[in-house]
């Protein structure tokens, strides 16, 4: 006789009745998809709430999403374009690094908040059980929103100085993937390393700078000379950033460097996933 | 047969090295550790810092069974409920739960001050395992139950503390998980608001939950649970369904002989339809009982427990105050009020509680005895005659003063002083 039978009585909806088994914890274990899903409207309330959060009490409001990314190319422009003369590949300087800034802080603003979010979210995590994953994989996804506000931003500057998307940009949204699995895989590593060591926290900030300055975004990546350019494939920012350019503005494809971004990329999501995964069993013990 | 069965537990235990307690250990002590003692770092399995928050623990709950868990501090009553919820992972052993969990371990888990209060019933709701349809079902029930609809969409932090709990209990009041872990959290509240929650958790249980009930609120444990386990360091000393007997030795239990601060009625004694004590002790506002002696800088419960088969008007319960030195402080009666603020005693178990105020008493063992009779008719337990007694023992905390760490004289209450010139 199944259980469901037995208790017929009660109107369950959902009549099997899961059964969880909890056991010692022991080793490497992959990350559960199917669980994960079944959480998904978890992780949907997280992004929200962390959009909603964010602009509480502030003046301006979202448009601090434009006000970062715009002023930053504005001090890039002048400092790089105009007095260090960077050469920006025939596209006027401003266009050249605002199409570089945009996945630039959508990929540093999700390290940053996906750092924390473990450390941020300890008075939850202690309290109720959900997939650990689900806090690193809202911390990236919520910076989306800013992303798409500074996006049209960046459409009206390539109306004004007369450039046109090229055909390239259907493939814009694998970029913004990459430089969302970029984020997730170095987040996930961080977030795990800064539940048991807060020096972490604040090694981001640096982290970022240094990041910044080794991807092409205040300059172009063919600066890089030859014998260096196939290590520099190792940074998968230069790979994303390199590739927002060509869908938009239409310069060089980044045939070679994308290859290496991504093979890159793969392994960080991957070695960073099994880490947070062994991490996460001890993460309410430690946090 | 298992079907019946809703948590099977097996052999449980979780170890905690002290190390892993303290928190924020930093990269540094890490590396400096594993330069200046590598064996260690490689031997991590060394046992001598480590202690077993739970250890060889067995039970199983049956569908539908409300089990109290009861302890003293640090016996693993939240360890216990911490991995049940799978909040954390156990060292050794096993559990098998058989049905959706909901664990309901703090007031307002995920609640966010910036947020309105509709904004927090979907977030907290969410966190706690509930899906959106759900929450939109139940949505008008949760406002209703939690009596703030006109601060609905107001950010909570701008709440009072009364109106935040009400509406953090409200979501939780509507998780409707086939097994659900509860911690402690009744005790925050208002009283009336709490019996509402106590109300709600009873019909959760009439329709087949399985509840998981950690307290120290005596009266919640016996009002509410068919069942109760007692652990103690770790240990599971006691698991039964005789929730009284449970109880009655979890506070009666290990207790000093010479001046107990509790009595029991074993059951031969004071045979009489209006009123047969049954316990009488000295306890905190919860009725845990206290550990003699008791700091004068908490209040302190007489606690009478009874059992009336015949209401009588006249029945009057107290207690008459002695000092060491048997010189009668005063008698208390729960009638010295006016007559419409008597407590209203009915049919079945009643159980009084009187406070001693804090920083009343001075140092020293007083004799509490119980006095029941019927008022100028007859004694049921007749002072220095055969009323039970018990003993309270007062230590330190007598003032927050300097100059004050010890009083003379038989009592030893702070006043007011002011100034009038």
């Amino acid at each position: 006789m199944s259980l469901a039978v037995e208790l017929g009585d009660h109107e369950r909806k959902d009549s099997p009745i899961p059964v969880t088994i909890i056991k010692p914890a022991k080793g490497w274990a992959a990350v559960d998809i199917i669980e994960l899903w079944k959480h998904r409207e978890l992780l949907q309330t997280f992004v929200l709430r962390d959009i909603k959060v964010r602009y509480k009490q502030t003046v301006l409001g979202v448009a601090w999403a434009v006000i970062q990314p715009f002023f930053m190319m504005v001090v890039f422009t002048l400092f790089f374009g105009r007095l260090a003369n960077v050469p920006s590949e025939g596209i006027p300087y401003p266009l050249f690094s605002y199409a570089a800034l945009l996945p630039w802080t959508l990929f540093a603003e999700g390290i940053t908040r996906s750092t924390n979010s473990m450390v941020i979210n300890a008075n939850i995590m202690t309290k109720v059980y959900f997939p650990r994953l689900i806090l690193p994989i809202s911390s990236i996804i919520s910076p989306l929103l800013d992303f798409f506000i500074a996006f049209v931003i960046l459409l009206g500057m390539m109306f004004y100085y007369g450039y046109f998307p090229t055909i390239n940009i259907i493939l814009l949204p694998a970029f913004i993937l990459l430089a969302l699995a970029t984020s997730l895989g170095v987040g996930l590593w961080l977030s795990a390393l800064n539940v048991q060591y807060r020096d972490f926290q604040y090694t981001v900030p640096f982290l970022i700078q240094l990041w910044l300055f080794a991807s092409p975004v205040v300059y172009p990546s063919t600066l890089v000379p030859e014998p260096y350019s196939t290590i520099y494939g190792l940074n998968p920012m230069a790979g994303v950033i390199e590739g927002f350019r060509w869908c938009l503005l239409g310069t060089e494809p980044p045939n070679y460097l994308i290859i290496v971004s991504a093979i890159v990329v793969v392994a960080i999501l991957i070695s960073g996933s099994f880490y947070f995964r062994r991490m996460e069993k001890t993460f309410a013990d430690v946090v | 047969m298992s079907g019946n069965i809703a948590i099977k537990v097996h052999n449980l235990g979780k170890r905690y090295s002290i190390g892993e307690q303290e928190k924020n250990r930093t990269l540094r002590e890490a590396i400096t550790g594993a330069i200046s003692s590598p064996s260690k770092w490689i031997s991590r399995k060394s046992k001598d810092n480590y202690f077993w928050a739970l250890k060889n623990v067995s039970f199983n709950v049956e569908i539908g069974e409300v089990v109290g868990i009861i302890g003293r501090n640090g016996a693993g009553k939240s360890t216990l409920l911490k991995i049940l919820s799978r909040i954390t992972t156990p060292t050794e052993g096993s559990i098998e739960l058989h049905g959706r969990i909901g664990s309901l371990l703090e007031v307002g888990t995920g609640f966010h001050q910036e947020l309105t209060g509709r904004e927090n019933i979907y977030l907290s709701g969410a966190i706690l395992g509930m899906k959106k349809l759900e929450i939109d079902e139940k949505f008008d029930d949760i406002v209703k139950f939690s009596e703030i609809e006109q601060f609905l969409d107001t950010p909570v932090k701008r709440y009072s503390s009364g109106m935040y709990v009400r509406l953090a209990f409200a979501v939780a009041a509507h998780l409707d998980p086939e097994i659900l872990m509860i911690d402690e959290v009744l005790a925050v509240g208002d009283v009336a608001f709490q019996k509402k929650c106590l109300r709600k958790m009873r019909d959760v249980t009439s329709e087949g939950r399985t509840i998981l009930f950690v307290s120290h609120n005596m009266n919640a444990i016996e009002n509410l649970c068919d069942s109760c386990i007692i652990l103690d360091k770790g240990n599971l000393r006691d698991y039964d369904k005789d929730v009284r007997k449970m109880v009655n030795n979890y506070i009666f239990g290990n207790q000093n002989d010479i001046n107990p601060s509790s009595w029991m009625n074993d059951g031969k004694g004071f045979e009489n339809p209006w009123f047969k004590p049954l316990r009488f002790y000295i306890g905190d506002e919860f009725g845990n009982r206290l550990v003699m002696p008791v700091s004068n800088d908490s209040d302190m419960w007489i606690f009478i427990e009874g059992e009336i088969d015949e209401v009588d008007i006249s029945l009057c319960l107290g207690y008459a105050l002695y000092n060491e030195n048997g010189l009668l402080l005063y008698w208390s009666y729960h009638t010295d009020v006016v007559e419409t603020d008597w407590v209203k005693l009915e049919r079945g178990i009643n159980r009084l509680s009187s406070k001693i105020p804090k920083r009343f008493l001075n140092e020293g063992t007083y004799r509490v005895e119980l006095i029941a009779s019927l008022h100028c008719r007859q004694w049921i337990c007749e002072p220095s005659v055969s009323a039970p007694n018990i003993f309270l023992t007062i230590q330190g905390g007598i003032s927050e003063s300097p100059y004050a760490t010890q009083k003379p004289g038989i009592l030893a209450p702070i006043m007011d002083w002011r100034l009038n010139n």
